[in-house]
C-alpha cells in the first residue's frame, strides 16, 4: 500500500507528467534504454559465456572479468537511469504491471547471483584462472546469469502487452 | 515491391501467426535477446581494436572466438526479424522510413563486418595499424548502432 501511495504521489509530480506527455523525450529515453541494454547485457553475456567455457577459452577468467566489467557497469548504470526515467513517466501503470513486477524480481535475483559469484567461487579464481572450462560453481552462476538476462529482457519487452492480454 | 509485401503479409502462415496475441511479442523478445548477444560479440572485438577492452590477446584470437557468437546472434536475429517484418510487411513496414533505413544500415553493417572488418582483424598482428583498427571499430559500432536505433524506431507509434 505504501508503494502504491508513493507511485500515486510520483505520478502527480510535474516531471512525471511532462515525461509522460512529451513527444520525443520519452522515445529517446526508450531508445537509450535498448542501446545501453546491449552494452550492459552484451558484455555480461560474454563474461558468462567465458564462465561456461564457451568463448575466449585461452584468456584468463580474471582478465575477461576485470577488462569487461567496467563496460558492463557503465551499461548497467545507464540502463538503470533510463529505466528509472521510464518508470517515472508512468509510475502507476508500471506498479500494476505484472511483467514489470516480475522483471524487478528477476533483477533482484540477477543481483544476488552476481554477488554470490564474486563472494564465493571468484574469490578462488587464481586456482582456476586458466582453465578452459571453469569449475562447476562458476559454470552454474554463468548459466544462471544467462537465463536471468533472457528472462529480464523478455519480461521487459512484454510490459506493454498487459493491456492486450489481461485488461 | 508492395505486391510482394502484400503476398507475404497475407500468406496462410502469417494469418495464423497474427491471430495469436502472444506469438509476436514472444518473437520480439527473442529478437531483443539476439540483439544483446550481437552487442556483446561485436563489442568485445571493437573494444579490443580501440584498446579499451581485452588488451593482451591477439586481435585475431578474440575475433575468432567472438565470431562464433556473432553467427549465433545473427541466426537468432535474422529469422525472428523476418517473421516480425512479415507480420505487417504491406500495411506498416513498407511505409516506414525507419524500416528502410534499418535495412540499408543492416546491409552495410553485414558487408562491412564480413568483407572489411574480418580481413582487418584476422590479419597478421605485425601488419596492423592502430589508426586503421580504431577506424574500423568506430565504423562497425556506428553501423550496428544505426541498425539498433532504426529498429527501435520501427516499433514506435
Amino acid at each position: 500500500m505504501f508503494l502504491f501511495r508513493f507511485c500515486e504521489w510520483l505520478a502527480a509530480t510535474p516531471g512525471s507528467i511532462a515525461l509522460h506527455e512529451s513527444r520525443y523525450v520519452y522515445l529517446i529515453v526508450l531508445t537509450v534504454h535498448v542501446m545501453t541494454l546491449c552494452l550492459f547485457v552484451g558484455t555480461a553475456v560474454m563474461v558468462d559465456l567465458r564462465l561456461l567455457g564457451l568463448t575466449l577459452q585461452s584468456v584468463r577468467v580474471s582478465e575477461v572479468v576485470t577488462r569487461l566489467l567496467p563496460w558492463t557497469s557503465a551499461g548497467f548504470v545507464l540502463t538503470i537511469i533510463s529505466g528509472t526515467l521510464l518508470f517515472y513517466a508512468a509510475p502507476l501503470l508500471r506498479y500494476e504491471n505484472i511483467f514489470f513486477r516480475a522483471k524487478m524480481a528477476a533483477l533482484v535475483l540477477a543481483g544476488v547471483n552476481v554477488w554470490a559469484f564474486h563472494n564465493t567461487v571468484y574469490r578462488r579464481v587464481a586456482e582456476w584462472d586458466l582453465d578452459p572450462i571453469p569449475p562447476r560453481a562458476a559454470r552454474v552462476t554463468g548459466g544462471f546469469a544467462l537465463v536471468l538476462w533472457a528472462l529480464i529482457i523478455t519480461l521487459g519487452r512484454l510490459i506493454p502487452y498487459q493491456v492486450y492480454w489481461f485488461n | 515491391m508492395l505486391d510482394f509485401f502484400h503476398w507475404l503479409q497475407y500468406s496462410r502462415l502469417l494469418i495464423t501467426m497474427r491471430s495469436s496475441s502472444w506469438i509476436f511479442p514472444v518473437i520480439a523478445s527473442i529478437h531483443l535477446m539476439g540483439l544483446a548477444l550481437l552487442g556483446g560479440a561485436v563489442l568485445v572485438v571493437d573494444l579490443r581494436l580501440l584498446g579499451l577492452g581485452l588488451r593482451r590477446q591477439p586481435v585475431a584470437q578474440i575475433a575468432r572466438d567472438a565470431e562464433r557468437w556473432l553467427f549465433v546472434s545473427l541466426a537468432v536475429l535474422l529469422p525472428t526479424g523476418l517473421l516480425q517484418f512479415m507480420c505487417f510487411a504491406a500495411t506498416k513496414y513498407y511505409y516506414l522510413t525507419a524500416f528502410w533505413l534499418k535495412m540499408a544500415a543492416l546491409s552495410l553493417a553485414l558487408v562491412f563486418t564480413f568483407a572489411i572488418r574480418r580481413k582487418v582483424v584476422m590479419a597478421d598482428e605485425t601488419l596492423m595499424s592502430p589508426v586503421r583498427n580504431k577506424l574500423v571499430a568506430v565504423v562497425s559500432l556506428s553501423l550496428w548502432s544505426t541498425v539498433a536505433v532504426a529498429g527501435r524506431l520501427i516499433g514506435l507509434p
